[in-house]
């Protein structure tokens, strides 16, 4: 077994963790470390972070891949074959749902097909009838089950809470409980730990069951919908928050350059902008997107697996979105830099002789902040919806790649269908929701914290 | 105000050109008019001869930007990007890959696309600006929060689960309405019933949410304060100061969008099936008939700076402050 | 019926916490009843709790306000709308933003004789015409169709007491109507408002923070601090023999000392300026062309000595901050010399010209937008010593210095880990001049650094100032657009006028014996504070 990653897989942990090192930096100044306090105050803002963690967290368990050897370990003196599959870590905790693919639909918590078939019986005649599904335990005892897994998820999250509590707690254990359970902490960590335990029971709940049931059915080919949903999770959290990656640093550099500078400087970064969002977005994308595609079919030899090729796309598509999206952002920088360069304190600056790149560094990006946060939360829930109207015109991830887009695009051409298949669609959808609403909620909560016009 | 026109005219061309300079390079890197020529020819009997009588047909057979068989000048206006463009400028758009003429379809597709866009604009604009005139009218009340709650919760909804849940609904199960397809004249208004409903639901969160705060910022000027302690009621500031001030920045946004209308929804055309723009240029996108999409591309920029140079002039229009200069 | 209003025992809350305290007075028919304070001491709290406009958050906890014996708190908010504007009409402190951009005056000023008075379209039209007459708003018939950015502050504020007059209301509230107007035209406004009065027996609540404004305006006077009424008279008495001993504090500071300055006949010339012009062009037309110049600064020759102050008096737009700007090398200079140690200026490069930057530095007049709101204080005067190189190098020595610097002007050492918004505006400029001082300069331009504060923390920092001039020597080129400070803190004075100088000399004799008209018309419209007994 060897460790094998993804381009995509470097670039999430790459992010993850320079997130994690910039939230050290910001912790060493009150008073951003007061303005983030003030934001979790709210306890939607709490929830919605959880919920965005959980995701983030599912992406990660995705995003460590695995090659397995073909061959027995005795061979020895031989290059060992790697099997041409890679797995993650996802993969390997969900394995027993990829082997249960079933032959075709059926609906949540089923025990039979969703339609019917011909059956040809010992006697030779043929009547209409519910197939029994392959790998749906014949027991009656869900009740039982359920109770069980709720009751290990409780067991679970509880142990998650404690630890939290252990490793926050300054005066005393039993305060730190106290003052939680009653709300009164300095955050809304009553509502973190009671969105844990909600999310931890679901899943557990899920996974338990997805032993023996399709808990959310299975699709026209027999595939379960609860892992498709799952393996999609990463598809559209790397396409938000990968995009970002890409078209912060253009978008401020750019910015910031045309509102300072002025002069030509200014003139060609509008022009340049003005001509990019011009263009509508979507042929913008598609043509990038087209000449992806000759690229990869011209170059077979980047990638061994099937599994590399799309995600290979994947990036290629990242990547496009960002240089096609930094517009916007770019525009609003560009106005609040010529603001702010404006100030007195700015001229303060220049009259003690400070270099452009120092005022640039000191006194512009740290005002610039609140714009540039609220617009990437805001950007990561706009582009997990594109992700999937993209799929569907065709210029979006790989077919074989699981994401939303591609759920909803194949559920859809089946949807004339009677009586109608509903779970695949609906799960993709509740899945993406929860997302999205998850990210807006919180950025509203950031842009009235951080808003100085709504300081008053 | 004329010469203004003509400055901002002007500005337009190198954009143009720009955007020009931009399609060719995408396009031309994927396809080289030989892997076009054999694309559309087909299967059977690829000749030299045929490919290069195609390509001389459609002018594909000069280089691309820069000519070296030619001398001075023309060895930059003896090129295909030189040509297509001044035929661009020129909007003959020419014939498609297929042997369509371009613009006649572009013709007859508009008024498909118009069709849709229009009514969902302006019933959109209404309702929104109703919605959140109301809003602030009620602001901190129980009302204005649950309506931003709900605003939020829509907004966060894919699109496309209105387009699909409002076909299950409308058309398939209670069957009022067609799922899609389309027709011309009065009888076709039952085919744009749901597109436009749809169209205009969907954008009712973000919509609400951004009108609102533009009034709400108009509310907290000294203005109002004015306004208020000449005894007027809180409707009357609203109506006759806050919706006047507001219509500056709502202008900003919302006519710069208005000449792109005629370009059509992608996403709405394809699942309702109406035949204009939008579909269109999927459609191009998808058989990747370049002379489409390059028009397409074309006329998507060209209206988008009419709709920037309408913005300006708008401004002056409504807003004493500004002179053109 | 003489008394017009009545409040009392007005008590305003917000949160638990106490705004308003006890408040009461009474206001007669055909009065001007001055109420003073300083900013926060609730005066514009009253007016609004008067017309019934506080925001929501404030409640009313205790009191009772009477127009003529009503009970104004027993009123529904429709009853409220008719008194508003009509019995009781109010004008604000910034005409700018006060009149609503998109619509005519005409039109603003017709819209509320509408709504009280009903009349028909012609007769609204001429009544807004007389109106304007009444105002001394010139061209009254050709301005009805203009807006609000047409016009200059002096008669936008005009038009605000237009629309305040046109329903003929027993009071109006004036609050602060001329603190953001220059002198000259806050003197006209001020007599244009006292003939009202006169003429229609008009009774005014007038609020404001200027104790010159007072004594030339008031019948009566109360004083306000912390949400109370501290002290109420007759306005002689109030001048001649304060009680409270804040109105004595406040007076006090108003009227400045004036310490006899030893001037020294060696003059060292450390700053020449001559012949100084500043354009901006202007960019009209097709290929904007420039067709003309704003000549900001128009051929300025003055000179400011070591040790001395010099201050540059004018009103908006006289050029008088661009001077500064100029000499800071902040502006591009279009012709003349700006010689300091014999070196001009005006003809360096941006690199040469960083050597300099130490020695000339400025002091702005907004504290709130002087100081970075990200930035702790300490790193904030550390900026100019790290970028001009001066002070000692090692971390823990600079530290050390920027302590000293905290304690040089009365600001206390831990402050050093703060951020701005934790500070009153007064600190704030205090800590604009340890920014400044860091860099041991020997001319500081102090761009109207005392215009954006109240009275009391003004003279603090004019003491400031003049002592640390005495410690180090350093020069001021003060910029200002108040002559009452002028003798607290000049040597010398130059006043200007549309870019150029019209006067200059010494204090004493610029200030006591002018010579140009301009100077003696400025002299004459600053409101005055009768002397001490």
């Amino acid at each position: 077994m060897k460790l094998s990653l993804l381009w995509t897989d470097i670039m999430v942990w790459f992010l993850v963790i320079s997130l994690l090192v910039w939230s050290w930096v910001i912790s060493r100044s009150p008073q951003v470390k007061k303005q983030w306090h003030t934001i979790f105050k709210s306890s939607i803002a709490m929830a919605s972070a959880i919920v965005l963690l959980f995701y983030l967290f599912f992406t990660l368990l995705d995003s460590v891949h695995f090659r397995f050897s073909a061959q027995p370990a005795e061979s020895q003196g031989q290059t060992v074959q790697y099997k041409g599959a890679m797995v993650s870590l996802l993969d390997l905790i969900f394995a027993h749902n990829l082997k249960s693919t079933e032959r075709t639909y059926s609906a949540p918590f089923a025990t039979h097909e969703y339609a019917k078939s011909i059956v040809v019986d010992e006697k030779g005649v043929t009547s209409q009838a519910y197939l029994p599904l392959k790998y749906v335990s014949k027991s009656d005892d869900l009740m039982k089950k359920s109770l069980f897994a709720v009751f290990l998820g409780l067991i679970i999250s509880s142990i998650l809470i404690l630890l939290h509590l252990f490793w926050k707690s300054r005066d005393g254990f039993w305060n730190e409980f106290k003052k939680s359970w009653q709300g009164e902490t300095l955050l809304s960590w009553r509502t973190a730990y009671l969105t844990v335990i909600f999310l931890v029971v679901i899943s557990t709940w899920f996974y338990m069951l997805s032993y023996d049931y399709h808990v959310l059915g299975t699709d026209k080919v027999g595939g379960d919908v609860l892992y498709q949903s799952l393996k999609s999770i990463r598809t559209g959290v790397l396409i938000g928050i990968l995009t970002t990656l890409i078209m912060l640093p253009v978008a401020v550099f750019l910015g910031v350059s045309a509102g300072l500078f002025g002069g030509w400087v200014d003139d060609l970064i509008q022009y340049l902008y003005t001509t990019l969002s011009s263009i509508p977005g979507v042929l913008l994308i598609a043509a990038g997107v087209l000449v992806m595609q000759v690229m990869m079919d011209t170059h077979p030899g980047w990638f061994e697996t099937t599994l590399e090729r799309a995600d290979l796309r994947l990036l290629f598509l990242i990547m496009i979105l960002g240089i096609t999206s930094w517009t916007g952002l770019c525009r609003l920088l560009r106005a609040e830099t010529l603001k702010i360069s404006q100030i007195e304190f700015v001229t303060a600056a220049k009259a003690f002789g400070v270099g452009k790149l120092t005022i640039i560094r000191r006194h512009i990006i740290p005002n610039l902040m609140h714009i540039i946060l609220i617009s990437v939360v805001l950007d990561f829930s706009g582009l997990v919806l594109a992700e999937a109207v993209l799929s569907y015109v065709g210029v979006g991830v790989d077919p074989t790649m699981y994401s939303w887009g591609n759920m909803i695009n194949q559920a859809r051409l089946e949807m004339a269908r009677e009586p109608m298949v509903w779970w695949s669609l609906f799960s993709a959808f509740v899945f993406m929701f929860i997302l999205v609403l998850a990210a807006n909620l919180l950025s509203d909560r950031i842009q009235t914290v951080l808003d100085p016009r709504n300081k008053s | 105000m004329f010469a203004y026109i003509i400055r901002r005219i002007l500005y337009a061309v190198p954009i143009l050109i720009g955007v020009n300079l931009i399609t060719f390079m995408l396009f031309f890197m994927v396809n080289s008019p030989d892997d076009m020529a054999r694309a559309q020819l087909g299967a059977k009997q690829i000749t030299p001869e045929l490919i290069r009588s195609w390509k001389e047909e459609r002018g594909y057979d000069k280089p691309l930007f820069i000519n070296h068989d030619a001398e001075g000048i023309t060895t930059v206006t003896d090129t295909l990007f030189m040509q297509e463009s001044l035929k661009l400028f020129s909007f003959d758009f020419g014939f498609s890959d297929a042997n369509r003429d371009i613009g006649s379809d572009i013709k007859e597709r508009m008024m498909p696309s118009l069709a849709i866009a229009l009514p969902t604009f302006m019933i959109a604009l209404i309702t929104n600006i109703s919605l959140a005139l109301l809003l602030v009218l009620f602001r901190g009340s129980v009302l204005d929060t649950s309506m931003m709650i709900i605003a939020v919760i829509i907004m966060s909804i894919s699109g496309l689960f209105y387009i699909i849940a409002g076909q299950v609904l409308f058309s398939k199960m209670w069957h009022w309405v067609p799922i899609s397809g389309f027709e011309s004249g009065w009888g076709g208004v039952k085919f744009i019933i749901l597109p436009v409903l749809i169209g205009v639901f969907a954008g009712i969160g973000a919509g609400v949410r951004w009108y609102r705060s533009i009034f709400l910022e108009q509310i907290n000027q000294d203005y109002v304060r004015t306004a208020r302690a000449k005894g007027l009621s809180e409707l009357k500031v609203l109506f006759g100061h806050v919706l006047r001030n507001g219509m500056l920045p709502i202008l900003t946004g919302v006519v710069v969008i208005i000449p792109s209308l005629f370009m059509g929804s992608l996403i709405m055309e394809s699942f309702f099936g109406i035949p204009g723009l939008g579909s269109y240029t999927i459609d191009a996108i998808n058989s990747q008939d370049f002379a489409i999409v390059k028009a397409m591309v074309f006329l998507g920029s060209v209206l988008y700076i009419i709709g920037l140079i309408l913005t300006d002039i708008s401004y002056t229009l409504f807003d004493p402050r500004v002179k053109l200069s | 019926m003489n008394t017009i209003l009545t409040v009392k025992d007005l008590s305003l809350t917000i949160d638990r916490e106490r705004l308003l305290k006890s408040v009461s007075f009474e206001i007669n028919k055909g009065e001007i009843f001055a109420l003073v304070g300083e900013s926060g001491s609730g005066k514009s709290l009253t007016s609004l709790a008067i017309m019934r406009l506080l925001p929501d958050v404030i409640s009313v906890s205790s009191g009772e306000i009477k127009l003529k014996n009503n009970s104004l708190f027993s009123l529904s908010e429709l009853q409220m709308q008719k008194i508003r504007g009509k019995s009781i009409s109010m004008i604000f402190q910034e005409p700018m933003s006060a009149l609503n951009p998109v619509m005519t005056i005409g039109e603003q000023v017709a819209e509320v004789i509408k709504i009280h008075l009903g009349l028909k379209k012609e007769a609204i039209k001429s009544r807004v015409i007389s109106l304007f007459e009444e105002v001394a708003l010139k061209e009254p018939k050709e301005r009805y169709n203009w807006y609000p950015h047409q016009l200059s502050g002096g008669q936008k504020q005009r038009v605000m007491i237009a629309i305040a007059l046109a329903c003929e209301p027993d009071l109006l509230i004036a609050d602060e109507p001329t603190t953001a107007l220059d002198v000259t035209i806050q003197a006209q406004v001020l007599a244009l408002l006292k003939k009202i009065r006169a003429k229609r027996d008009l009774s005014i609540l007038f609020i404001t923070h200027d104790m010159g404004v007072v004594a030339q305006m008031a019948d009566r006077v109360a004083v306000m601090r912390h949400g109370e009424i501290l002290e109420e008279a007759e306005c002689k008495t109030f001048f001649d023999d304060p009680q409270h001993p804040y109105t004595q504090s406040l007076l006090k500071d108003a009227r400045g000392i004036r310490e006899d300055r030893k001037t020294t006949d060696i003059v060292d010339r450390l700053l020449e300026v001559e012949d100084l012009k500043v354009y901006f062009p202007i960019k009209k037309g097709f290929f904007q062309r420039t067709v003309g110049y704003v000549k900001a600064v128009n051929g300025v020759t003055l000179s400011i000595s070591r040790g001395k102050t010099l201050a540059l008096v004018g009103e908006s737009g006289s050029g008088k901050s661009t001077i500064g700007q100029a000499i800071l090398s902040l502006v591009p200079i279009t012709e003349g010399t700006v010689k300091f140690e014999n070196q001009n200026l005006a003809r360096l490069s941006q690199s040469e010209l960083k050597p300099y930057r130490r020695k000339i530095q400025v002091v702005f007049q907004d504290p709130f937008s002087a100081l970075n709101p990200r930035m702790t204080i300490g790193n904030i005067i550390r900026e100019g010593m790290i970028s001009l190189d001066v002070g000692p190098k090692e971390r823990a020595l600079q530290d050390k210095y920027i302590r000293e610097l905290l304690l040089k002007v009365d600001l206390k050492v831990e402050y050093v880990h703060r951020y701005p918004h934790e500070f009153s505006g007064g600190q704030r400029q205090r800590i604009g001049i340890a920014r400044a001082l860091a860099v041991k300069p020997e001319l500081i331009i102090c761009d109207e650094p005392t215009s954006a504060l109240d009275v009391s923390v003004r003279s603090q920092i004019l003491t400031l100032l003049r002592k640390l001039q005495q410690e180090s020597g350093v020069s001021y080129l003060f910029i200002t657009h108040d002559l009452s400070i002028v003798p607290m803190i000049a040597d010398e004075v130059a006043v200007m006028k549309e870019g150029k100088i019209v006067e200059q000399g010494s204090m004493l004799s610029v200030m006591e014996t002018p010579q140009h008209e301009y100077t003696k018309k400025l002299l004459k419209s600053a409101p005055k504070l009768p002397k001490s007994k």
